[in-house]
Order: C-alpha cells, then sequence, then structure tokens
C-alpha cells in the first residue's frame, strides 16, 4: 500500500533517473561523451553497442560503483550524492556475477539475497523461474542457467522499482528468455524502471541507448543537443 | 528493522558457508599447530629453554596463521559477485565489514585462542604464563582481523595480492604482537600484567571504530576498479 502512495507521489516528479552530459573515458578511448538521458517510471531502457562499447561501464557508473566519470546523475531529481541511500533502496541489481554461493542451495541463497522474503514465497518463486524440486540442492550441482535463474528468482521477490539488468538474458534457455521477458514488460506496465544491456531484441517498444558511436543518440533527449560535444 | 535483518542473513550465509566447508577451517589451527610442534624438535626439547621463548613462539604462530586465513575474508565474495550486492545495499558497507570481521575472528582468532593453552603445555610455558596467554590473545586477535580486514579489502582485486597484504599489515600487527607476548612474560615473571592488556584493550576499541571505515573505503575501491 505505502508503495503504491510513494509511487503516485513520485510520479510528479520529472524523472526518476537522469543523467546530464556524462563523459567517460577508458585507456584513452573515449566511451561516451554529452550522454544525457531522463528516464521515467513505466519504462524499459536498453543500452546497446558493440563488445566494449561501455555497457558495463555505464551500468556500473548509474549504480554508483564507478566514479570515473564526468558529469551529473540524478535519482528523482536529487543528486545522485544526497540521494544514495534512496537509490540503493529502490534499486535491484543483477550483474555479471550474480552472487549466487555454490554451496549452498538455491533456498539458501535467496534466504540472503532477500532476507524479507518467507520460506513460502521463495518456493514460489523458485518455481516461477523453473527450478521446482531443486530448492535444496547445493547450487554446485547445478547448471550455469539453472545458477542465473536462482537470481533471476529475486525478480518475483523484491518490491524494487528500479532494475538495472546487465546481460539477463545470458545462458538462459529461450522459455526462460521469453518469461523474463513477460516479468520485465510485467514490472514496466506497474510503474517500474527497468534498465538492462543485452543483445536480445524485446518485444516491446524500448528506449534505446546506443552506445559505441562516440556519441550518444538518445532519443529521449529533447532539451540537449547531442553530437556536439566531440 | 531490515537493516538487522540483511546483516543477520550475511552473518548466517557465512557461517553456514563455513559449516560447509569445514576443511579450510582447520587450515589456520593447523599452521598453529605445527609451528608449534616443530620448534621443539628444531631448537631443543629442554623445557627451560622452551619456557623462555614459549611466549614468543605462540604470538608469533598465531599471528602467521590470522595472517593466513585473512586472504578467505573477501576473495568469494569478490569473484561471484556478492561483495557487489553487498556494497549496493542501502546501509553502510561498515556494518557488513564489522560482520564480516566477527566471523572472521570466530573462525580463526578464537579457535586459535582456545588451542593456544595446549600449546602452551607443548611448550612448557611456565604456568603463570597461562592467563595472560589466553587473554592477550581474547583481545589480541581481534585487533589482528580487523586490521586484516583493511588489507584483505584493499588487495581482494589483486591477482597477486598475496604479498602486499602482509607488507601493509605488518607494521600494525606489531604494537600488538609486543604487548601481548611481553604480557606473557610478565604473567611468567609474576609481574603485572594489566598494563599490557589495558594496551591491547585500548588499540582494539581504537580499530573497532576506524578499522571497518577504512576496510570498507578499500573494498569501495577494489570494486571500482
Amino acid at each position: 500500500m505505502s508503495h503504491l502512495d510513494k509511487q503516485k507521489a513520485d510520479n510528479a516528479l520529472p524523472s526518476l533517473l537522469s543523467g546530464q552530459d556524462l563523459y567517460c573515458e577508458r585507456d584513452d578511448r573515449v566511451l561516451f561523451d554529452g550522454l544525457s538521458f531522463d528516464w521515467h517510471k513505466g519504462q524499459i531502457v536498453r543500452i546497446s553497442g558493440a563488445n566494449g562499447s561501455g555497457k558495463s561501464t555505464l551500468i556500473r557508473i548509474l549504480l554508483g560503483l564507478s566514479a570515473s566519470y564526468e558529469g551529473q546523475l540524478f535519482f528523482s531529481g536529487r543528486p545522485m550524492k544526497h540521494a544514495t541511500y534512496d537509490f540503493r533502496n529502490a534499486l535491484l541489481y543483477l550483474g555479471h556475477q550474480v552472487g549466487i554461493k555454490t554451496s549452498l542451495s538455491p533456498e539458501e541463497n535467496l534466504n540472503w539475497l532477500c532476507p524479507q522474503a518467507n520460506r513460502s514465497e521463495v518456493y514460489q518463486a523458485l518455481e516461477k523461474v523453473g527450478l521446482k524440486g531443486f530448492e535444496d540442492v547445493l547450487a554446485s550441482g547445478l547448471s550455469a542457467g539453472q545458477q542465473r535463474r536462482v537470481a533471476l528468482a529475486r525478480l518475483y521477490l523484491e518490491d524494487k522499482t528500479i532494475w538495472i539488468l546487465d546481460e539477463p538474458f545470458t545462458a538462459i534457455d529461450k522459455d526462460g528468455v521469453a518469461q523474463l521477458e513477460q516479468r520485465i514488460i510485467e514490472h514496466a506496465q506497474a510503474g517500474g524502471l527497468v534498465i538492462l544491456t543485452t543483445h536480445h531484441q524485446l518485444a516491446v517498444d524500448v528506449e534505446e541507448v546506443a552506445l559505441g558511436e562516440f556519441t550518444s543518440s538518445v532519443h529521449a533527449t529533447k532539451h540537449h543537443e547531442t553530437g556536439e560535444a566531440q | 528493522m531490515f537493516a538487522s535483518s540483511s546483516l543477520m542473513a550475511l552473518f548466517k550465509r557465512d557461517l553456514l558457508i563455513a559449516f560447509r566447508n569445514r576443511g579450510e577451517l582447520l587450515n589456520p589451527l593447523m599452521f598453529f599447530l605445527m609451528v608449534a610442534s616443530l620448534f621443539p624438535l628444531a631448537v631443543t626439547p629442554d623445557p627451560k629453554f622452551l619456557g623462555l621463548i614459549a611466549p614468543g613462539i605462540i604470538w608469533v604462530g598465531a599471528l602467521l596463521a590470522t595472517l593466513l586465513s585473512l586472504d578467505l575474508m573477501f576473495k568469494s565474495d569478490y569473484d561471484d559477485g556478492s561483495l557487489e550486492q553487498i556494497i549496493l545495499q542501502p546501509q553502510p558497507t561498515l556494518l557488513f565489514v564489522l560482520v564480516k570481521t566477527l566471523l572472521h575472528w570466530l573462525m580463526a582468532g578464537l579457535p586459535l585462542t582456545l588451542m593456544a593453552p595446549l600449546l602452551g603445555v607443548m611448550l612448557a610455558l611456565p604456568e603463570g604464563g597461562y592467563v595472560p596467554l589466553v587473554l592477550s590473545l581474547l583481545l589480541g586477535t581481534p585487533t589482528l582481523s580487523l586490521l586484516g580486514s583493511i588489507g584483505a579489502g584493499l588487495t581482494v582485486g589483486l591477482k597477486k595480492g598475496g604479498m602486499l597484504m602482509p607488507l601493509l599489515i605488518l607494521p600494525l600487527y606489531i604494537p600488538v604482537l609486543i604487548f601481548a607476548a611481553s604480557s606473557v612474560q610478565a604473567g611468567i615473571d609474576g609481574n603485572a600484567y594489566t598494563g599490557h592488556l589495558a594496551f591491547l584493550g585500548a588499540y582494539l576499541a581504537l580499530m573497532l571504530v576506524l578499522a571497518p571505515v577504512a576496510s570498507a573505503a578499500a573494498l569501495k575501491i577494489s570494486i571500482a576498479r
């Protein structure tokens, strides 16, 4: 209930996550320059680009894990510096490494990743990601795809507004991909913001952020001229 | 409330992992035991001489055993992505570092403390030395874990951090070693050792405040790459 109220309150604000004039270079190579965006609730943002074009770097900058950039980030209109607690409270992040411990079972893994979820919720979530019957098997006995599915179960367990998913479709089979896509769309429709990097084409309209062209082409950016910065 | 539940969850998770990999827990203890059992063979089995060097041997052994086990403090969390998840928690990272440090002490420092009197017997430690030995270990080993968390946090991202960590933190270990070993010596000589223990306690209190802050900052640097 309080979540819905909060959502209504936030909708009045200009944007959930926005960046202004982001600039990042790595090993003397400019990854992006003058990158600006305004992302709202209900959006799915797909960061695309060739390998090495800086997709994961941008994700790490958004998360606040990397400080090697210039420009500014805002969370609900506030500078990220002053909103880190609220941002992280609203954040669910799945990276290349998903934090699954191989000496624990899927249930035990989720017990620490989502401490607020109770046992039956964990079981339901594991069933939804196709791990019914594997609840008590040590993760070392699961395949790479199954281990990732354990982490994906968090998408059914946690009540977070912003999802940042770095290559979520990796090692997932066809049915799993369709299901995950469905879940992502559901989340956006329920007022969440999903930011993901993937080479997979999603079935719905997404906000596209193309990296690797040296300058960015961000459709959402109306007020900001890109392309001049170089 | 949520803060404590995610800290508790981390604590439970690591205890469970430690229980599943019980063998690894024995490594520092085995090292400690080997150091103490080889000295009489290599130097002399004469109880008088052994009693003289026993405080030093036991404390150096405990210190090196702790040092060896530090590598593992954040390593697996760094490799499998748990560390990113921990740092991205809304709660301050230093609270999680405190939990990890407490776990490290429970798995290395505490067993070493409990085993030390046994090694004292093996090394013919004079009677007056046992109480200060256990007390100094009880106050000193948590400091070793706390200081070690800084070194472990700084070197977790390095592939060849093996040599760097001892270089970084051994200087900070020296005061612990000096005061702890001399407290045992004072006990053997029948002198008051409370002064030494008071220093160890003060150092522990100071590090309890400072080390988690430094370690959390070190982890953030390590993960930023």
